[in-house]
């Protein structure tokens, strides 16, 4: 436990230290919602019907760009190799890792996002789901993100291909967490889509720390 | 029936099959493609509601059928490479990608030509198509990533990963139309309580759907054997560099 612990606190400080991780990934989240007004107008009513899903997809997005710095800077400085003769098994790492990545970018765009609800007039009763959804879905989002970044270790432009290997798998999380919002807008059940969304969180979690570990074994060949 | 099964996996035994199914799977699917096509096109009634339209069904749903069925074989090809290392699993996995994608092309184009006339709408981002577009990008990937590695054994490694992890993706398609209230019709053929489809329409449908998968069989065996060949050649082009050296 120590161990895991300690690695989420190196990772977490090494974020921070290393070119602001939580700063990058929060200025480009504001930024890229502060673009969908000029695309698209600024009509408020229009923009409170679409708040929920900017805010979601640039949060997919967001948290998606600083995935080639998961695993590759402990790659190519030999750390990955140490990290794998420690006593905690690679899985572990993998979830470690995650969990570290999740702190740094998903927990504070989880946090930040009321205030663009708030910038894109976003339905009142919508902030509560909005927000539990997020908390949820962003987990999965760097766990199966994990996938992908550990898969493109080694390769040529691996980086670009993150997105076209992980955007898809990143579809039921979205789905799940834009319907929670839809359901409370609409006056219907809300808990059995927080429950799906969960329900993801915890498939994904062995997944990611099973096939992230096997293609780390992969890359350290 | 372990043994038969990784038997296949020696290069050897896996050229002298296909030498002898080849001849017989090309002309099956040749045959069966042909019939089916005179048989959907002219002699099959036109629906009742949807008049002539119904047609692109015949190419439609087997194009469908073929996506799912070839991620399927790509994901057990993809285990078997992963679990006992048989290079012809990573290579059948890694020719049977293209192929699969292009079943998913013709699956959705031929889908939104049908959608224009029947729901007036080319595309609808309902639950089957969704997921079967995405099933399209999850192809994409993996060839994009089997391709992305100088070592061409990592690249199949990384991909057969892919392609198990994506897996997850097709009881979502196949269920996506009884789970969500979507706009593409329910199972008719392949359900519990047996086919809705009428007769006349099932026999012309089972018939082009037999003849793709003769042709997917052809075209995975040509590609696999084209690629077992170009292996050789650089395998001698490398000896014999060695050998002037």
């Amino acid at each position: 436990m120590s161990a895991f612990l300690a690695l989420v606190r190196r990772d977490v400080a090494l974020a921070v230290r290393r070119g602001g991780e939580a700063a990058l990934t929060l200025g480009f989240f504001v930024v890229t919602i502060s673009l969908f007004p000029f695309g698209v107008g600024p009509d408020p009513e229009l923009l409170g019907r679409i708040a929920a899903g900017i805010v979601w997809v640039t949060a997919l997005l967001a948290a998606t760009i600083s995935l080639d710095r998961l695993f590759r800077p402990d790659l190519e400085d030999g750390s990955l190799d140490l990290l794998a003769l420690s006593p905690l098994p690679l899985e572990a790492v993998v979830v470690a890792k995650c969990l570290a990545h999740w702190l740094v970018t998903g927990l504070p765009v989880t946090l930040l996002a009321p205030l663009m609800g708030l910038m894109l007039q976003l339905d009142l009763q919508a902030y509560l789901p909005l927000i539990v959804t997020l908390a949820i879905g962003t987990p999965a989002i760097s766990l199966t993100g994990a996938i992908g970044a550990s898969l493109v270790l080694g390769a040529r432009r691996g980086g670009a291909l993150i997105g076209l290997l992980v955007l898809p798998l990143y579809v039921p999380v979205l789905i799940f967490g834009i319907s929670a919002v839809e359901a409370t807008l609409a006056g219907l059940p809300v808990m059995p889509h927080i429950l799906i969304e969960t329900a993801i969180l915890f498939v994904t979690l062995p997944l990611a720390a099973f096939a992230g570990a096997g293609a780390l074994r992969l890359a350290m060949e | 029936m372990p043994a038969f099964l990784h038997s296949l996996a020696s290069p050897a035994r896996f050229q002298r099959l296909s030498r002898r199914v080849l001849p017989w799977s090309s002309l099956l699917a040749a045959g069966l493609i042909g019939t089916g096509l005179v048989w959907s096109l002219i002699f099959v009634p036109a629906d009742y509601q949807q008049g002539d339209s119904v047609r692109v069904m015949y190419v439609h749903v087997p194009a469908a059928w073929m996506a799912m069925f070839c991620y399927a074989v790509m994901a057990a090809m993809s285990v078997s490479f992963l679990i006992w290392k048989h290079t012809l699993a990573d290579i059948a996995a890694r020719a049977s990608a293209p192929i699969g994608a292009s079943f998913t092309a013709v699956a959705l184009i031929t889908g939104a030509l049908w959608g224009k006339p029947t729901w007036g709408t080319y595309w609808v981002w309902d639950a089957r198509l969704t997921s079967v577009l995405v099933l399209f990008f999850l192809y994409l990937g993996h060839m994009a990533l089997s391709g992305a590695f100088d070592d061409r054994e990592r690249g199949g490694r990384a991909a057969a990963i892919l392609a198990v992890v994506g897996a997850v993706n097709l009881p979502i398609i196949k269920f996506s139309v009884e789970w969500w209230n979507t706009l593409h019709q329910p199972a008719s053929v392949l359900r519990m309580d047996g086919p809705t489809i009428h007769s006349s329409m099932l026999w012309a449908l089972l018939v082009m759907a037999i003849g793709f998968t003769a042709f997917y069989v052809s075209l995975l065996l040509i590609r696999i054997r084209s690629e077992l060949a170009a292996r050789r050649i650089e395998a001698l082009q490398r000896l014999a560099a060695a050998g002037s050296s």
